[in-house]
């Protein structure tokens, strides 16, 4: 797919709760093996939001560094899509409490977008077709998540918080300009979390090839069909991450080597992010990239389905590369907790009201 | 009572076959065992299977399977004994065959496991033990073997150690087996490494989930050499039982009901159990191998250790055992487990087996067990031309 008008990204922000809980913590709690975890996932720690965050306030610090890589007057942004699974009211936009907060309102769409683990790439697919099609000029698309995983099940070592917000805008203002992108979906049970459930079930092994394998490798290979492109003609690749190993893995069956894959890959120091994941992958490799570099980012949702898009950056990458803290500053800035107020900050602990 | 022969056998990779559903599975068995023999006309199809109730929410297995692979209109129905229902399906057929009954029986075996997750699967296989004295406290398939696993090192005086030699020579010969759900070799070291699942028993001690279908058609030996070359004959098989919970036996470590169905089928078939070659023994777990291979009669309690180290249970030994890779990593779809090891001793002695291949051998024996030993079947084989 590509839009009739040339769009890219003209500005890009993430941003990462300062806690953290290493792998080793909640393994002691369960008392399993740590060493498993840390290899079955490649997962070493992963970030916790604070007991005053959530999927708002991250979103709202991640458009805040974007807005100011785009340099732009927020109230120019004429959509705000918020992707999450973890959204802070069942029935409520978190779009519009972003938007709010960022001056962007009243003249804007805003709406919640739900495809678990890829509602930041559609929300980001919809912005390219808005900004593509003229109807607005600059669009926001975030994917933010407060992961939830079940105390002892697998998930808990992975599930993380934090988020990326990503303006699309006119090709000429813009840090990394599309070449293209694929959608591709089916019905497939892999994941989900039903209507007043609170915490996800998962299909264990079947989450692996005929879910994430499947949809990602399908996507990543119909792009670079449709593009004339092969894994050699990029710089980077980003994958979603729900674990190390599956994107590792992907990369290779698509025929990338690992030095494309690792400057996205930051599962093994904050965990997952859900919506956030592959936007955040992206955002770390924006934020190191040389101008005329290709950049494939293929996110991959449960359900299921994967996005992906095939960036080129421009001239104008350096300059937007200092205006915000970067990913790996968020990274590095970091506070552990043990599992005790882990336990508090995610709202594990039943309280008398 | 007429002689009974196996003339053709085939089976499908043990796997997580998402994209297949049972009837999808037997009907891919069916066509392996379709590559070397042109099959004659069914008279009855028994079918294999534990966990399609619980699993597959699928009753009434017997005809979807004959149905959808083209035998309408003839007798068919399933047996369920647990992780013996392959075997058993096979002493169906054998008994239906000998009897006159029927002449060409269809023996399938078929589980698809992969349909539910980790718990709903543990609880299938549970069902398996005694619901009242065993599952309703607690007991699991891998607590209950934990146990006796936890027994057998005290008893006998040995760590860890042997079980891991036992299950990376089951990796070593599943590695060749182009159906194994397994097929890759693993250090002694590794093995021990292992995540634990139910102390003692780690990781690696334990047969994987997988889904898989198997198929021996078998004929009453005079009319086997019409349709085939290759000529295998039941020679006997017999099928006991001991109290279904474990805590009842007076030695947990003796699987009677091993003992019984090895004696009786021995018996029918005028050998001495340590007169077969090559042998296919039930191992869900290390322990649950060294159990059955005590039981049978080929080693006495707690020899199993020994009889590794000595390699007399090696390919080229004694007593070639498991060279599918066995239930460790071949694979155990459960209901089908049984007729995987008819399949491949077939195979075996008909020198066929596209795996691990046996030094020539005459005499076969398989030896399929349900519940912690609640139930065995044992068959032999013996090759005929």
């Amino acid at each position: 797919m590509k839009p009739s008008r040339e769009v890219g990204i003209v500005g890009w922000g993430s941003y990462i709760p300062r806690y953290r809980i290493k792998v080793e913590e909640i393994a002691r709690m369960w008392g399993v093996s740590a060493e498993h975890y840390r290899e079955s996932f490649l997962v070493q720690e992963k970030a916790v939001a604070g007991q005053d965050e959530d999927t708002a306030t991250i979103s709202v610090e991640a458009a805040l560094n974007a807005i100011k890589r785009a340099g732009i007057i927020p109230s120019k942004i004429g959509a705000v899509f918020v992707g999450t699974e973890s959204k802070p009211y069942a029935v409520k936009p978190t779009s519009t409490i972003v938007a709010e907060a960022l001056s962007i309102t009243p003249l804007t769409l805003a709406a919640d977008f739900e495809f678990a683990c890829k509602a930041g790439t559609e929300a980001l697919q919809c912005c390219i077709g808005l900004v593509g099609s003229g109807m607005v000029s600059y669009a926001m698309a975030i994917g933010a998540d407060t992961a939830q995983g079940a105390p002892s099940d697998p998930l808990e070592y992975t599930t993380g918080s934090g988020g990326t917000a990503v303006i699309v805008g006119p090709s000429e203002e813009s840090a990394a300009v599309l070449e293209g992108s694929v959608s591709y979906v089916s019905d497939t049970p892999d994941f989900w979390r039903r209507n007043e459930c609170r915490y996800p079930c998962h299909a264990e092994g079947f989450t692996g090839e005929p879910a994430y394998f499947k949809h990602t490798v399908s996507a990543a290979k119909m792009l670079m069909e449709e593009l004339g492109l092969s894994p050699r003609d990029f710089a980077y690749v980003v994958f979603h991450q729900p674990n190390g190993k599956f994107p590792l893995r992907a990369a290779k069956l698509l025929g990338f080597r690992k030095e494309q894959v690792l400057p996205g890959l930051l599962v093994p120091y904050i965990g997952n992010l859900y919506s956030g994941s592959s936007l955040t992958g992206l955002s770390a490799v924006l934020d190191q990239a040389n101008p005329g570099e290709r950049i494939l980012l293929v996110s991959f949702g449960s359900g299921a389905g994967s996005d992906a898009f095939s960036f080129v950056t421009t001239d104008l990458i350096r300059e937007k590369q200092g205006a915000a803290p970067k990913v790996r500053d968020y990274i590095n800035a970091k506070q552990y907790l043990d599992y005790a107020l882990y336990a508090k900050f995610r709202g594990k602990l039943l309280l008398r009201r | 009572m007429r002689k009974v022969a196996i003339i053709a056998s085939g089976m499908c990779k043990v796997d997580r076959h998402w994209g297949l559903s049972l009837k999808e599975l037997f009907s891919r068995a069916l066509e392996d065992a379709t590559k070397e023999c042109e099959l004659p006309k069914i008279d009855a199809v028994i079918i294999g299977n534990m966990c399609g109730v619980d699993l597959s929410w699928q009753n009434n297995i017997a005809p979807l399977v004959a149905d959808y692979s083209g035998f309408p209109s003839i007798p068919a129905f399933r047996v369920e004994n647990a992780c013996a229902s392959g075997a058993s399906a096979l002493l169906a057929g054998y008994l239906a065959v000998a009897s006159g009954i029927h002449d060409y029986v269809l023996v399938g075996g078929v589980e698809k496991l992969t349909e539910g997750v980790s718990s709903d699967i543990t609880l299938a296989l549970a069902k398996a033990a005694d619901a009242e004295t065993e599952i309703y406290y607690g007991a699991s398939f891998v607590s209950l073997n934990a146990l006796l696993m936890r027994m057998y090192m005290e008893r006998f005086n040995v760590d860890r150690h042997p079980f891991a030699q036992f299950s990376s020579l089951m990796h070593r010969n599943a590695s060749k087996n182009p159906y194994a759900q397994l097929p890759f070799e693993i250090s002694v070291e590794n093995i021990l490494r292992s995540e634990p699942i139910a102390d003692p028993i780690t990781l690696y001690d334990c047969a994987p989930i997988g889904d898989g279908a198997a198929v021996v058609v078998l004929a009453p030996l005079d009319e086997a050499f019409k349709h085939s070359d290759s000529i295998v004959e039941l020679a006997g098989i017999w099928c006991a039982t001991d109290t279904i919970d474990v805590a009842s036996r007076e030695d947990p470590l003796f699987m009677r009901s091993t003992f019984e169905a090895s004696r009786n089928a021995c018996k029918m078939a005028g050998i001495s159990v340590k007169d077969a070659q090559v042998l296919e023994v039930h191992d869900t777990f290390t322990i649950t191998g060294f159990l059955s291979l005590e039981s049978l009669g080929l080693l006495p309690p707690g020899g199993s250790p020994t009889a590794l180290e000595e390699g007399v249970l090696s390919p080229g030994g004694t007593w070639q055992i498991n060279l599918s890779g066995g239930l460790k990593a071949r694979g155990h779809p459960v209901g089908a487990t049984g007729v995987y090891q008819a399949a491949e001793i077939h195979q075996q002695l008909i020198e066929r087996f596209p795996g691990v291949k046996a030094s020539p051998a005459e005499i076969g024996l398989t030896q399929n067990v349900g519940g912690v030993g609640s139930i065995s079947v044992v068959a032999i084989y013996r090759r005929v031309k």
